[in-house]
């Protein structure tokens, strides 16, 4: 289950302490943006320390430094050796820079005798390429379990300005639902910016969620509860849900082959999305 | 070998500021550390430092530290920059 996951800065040991106990589904730390250059050295190896020592229970992602920088190999370098769940490419613009990845992470995994293909991939598409690509980027490796859209790069790549409405990245991120889907894979959803705004940030989380994302990225902890809330199934989804799987059980046990709840036929997409709702209902009861 | 005058970390809370100077060959560890935390943590401190650098190959060298209070991933992680920079690795 990932509704939510916080962004990071990968060289301020405060917040690395407190990263668990933020209320995210799951933590980036961050070896980029929130790097500075005469830093990057100093942040990976603070971070390294921290996923080894601190003990996270959260899922752990790295958000790693782009292929055109000379920094992505020895973020992999000093950072595969300690298992995050997860590697965040960042600025990827094709299947060949997740191919370059993957190969790479493959590597290290085989010096260091680890389990090959255990880290996974959330490539961070952010340019106009990259959407454009969206599908053969998640189909690109089997470490590719979810993308990610970056709004704020996507708009200055497109030369427009990035608005609260969003209609700017609205194709976007449409794009990136279905690409996703498509190869199979979750699907995570631009942060939104302005950090006092709650009202703004969940009617952003709300289409978001209509649109299909799994969940949505956030740059600050105080956003977490409202995207968690916004992306949890409500006590009449789940209701429901419960509904549809005892109809349909019931039905099957009578031998019927069409049967209707609420005056409305209960088919396999319906199925499919209640049995979707109850298990991240119980992901979400247990933590997961 | 430190080759460098080297520093890594910050002075803000829950980090430590570490810097490291080149020392002749033989003259070993010389370690000086203040910390908000010195009375209660001090030997702890400088026990993780000295396990840092040897761990790191670094039999001589000019230790100063400034701590705002790291846990010990934090106080090896600054150490291991400090030095890799010294070395001329970074």
């Amino acid at each position: 289950m990932r509704r939510s996951m916080l962004f990071l800065p990968g060289n301020s040991p405060n917040i690395l302490l407190n990263a668990n106990f933020l209320g995210s589904d799951s933590i980036i730390l961050d070896l980029e943006d929130a790097v500075a250059p005469t830093e990057k050295d100093s942040a990976r190896i603070l971070v390294r320390n921290a996923i080894q020592s601190l003990g996270y229970t959260k899922e752990i992602i790295v958000r790693i430094n782009p292929i055109d920088s000379p920094y992505w190999k020895k973020d992999l370098e000093t950072i595969v050796a300690v298992k995050p769940d997860m590697i965040m490419p960042t600025k990827v613009s094709g299947a060949e820079d997740i191919k370059t990845i993957a190969a790479y992470i493959g590597k290290l995994e085989d010096e260091l005798g680890l389990e090959q293909g255990k880290i996974k991939l959330i490539p961070l598409i952010e340019t106009a390429l990259g959407v454009e690509r969206a599908f053969e980027i998640a189909s690109a490796d089997p470490r590719v379990t979810c993308i990610f859209l970056g709004g704020e790069d996507f708009t200055a790549d497109l030369r427009c300005v990035r608005t609260k409405p969003g209609n700017e990245i609205f194709y976007a991120r449409s794009r990136m639902v279905v690409a996703a889907r498509a190869a199979g894979v979750e699907v995570m959803d631009t942060p939104w910016t302005d950090v006092e705004d709650y009202e703004g940030l969940i009617e952003d989380a709300k289409l978001a969620k209509s649109l299909g994302f799994s969940g949505k990225a956030s740059i600050s902890p105080r956003h977490i509860p409202f995207i968690n809330e916004v992306f949890s199934p409500t006590e009449a989804e789940i209701q429901y849900a419960k509904d549809v799987m005892e109809t349909i059980e019931k039905a099957k046990a009578e031998g019927k082959g069409v049967v209707s709840l609420r005056g409305k036929m209960i088919d396999a997409p319906i199925v499919n999305r209640a049995r979707q709702v109850l298990e991240t209902a119980e992901a979400i009861k247990e933590g997961r | 070998m430190i080759k460098q005058r080297a520093c890594a970390g910050t002075l803000e809370s829950s980090d430590i500021y570490v810097e490291v100077a080149p020392a002749a060959a033989g003259s070993g560890l010389a370690l000086d550390i203040t910390s908000v935390v010195f009375a209660q943590f001090g030997e702890e401190i400088e026990r993780v430092i000295r396990e840092t650098l040897q761990d790191l190959e670094i039999a001589d060298a000019d230790v100063r530290v400034s701590d705002r209070g790291a846990v010990d991933c934090t106080i090896r992680a600054r150490v291991e920059t400090a030095v890799r920079r010294g070395k001329g690795e970074e």
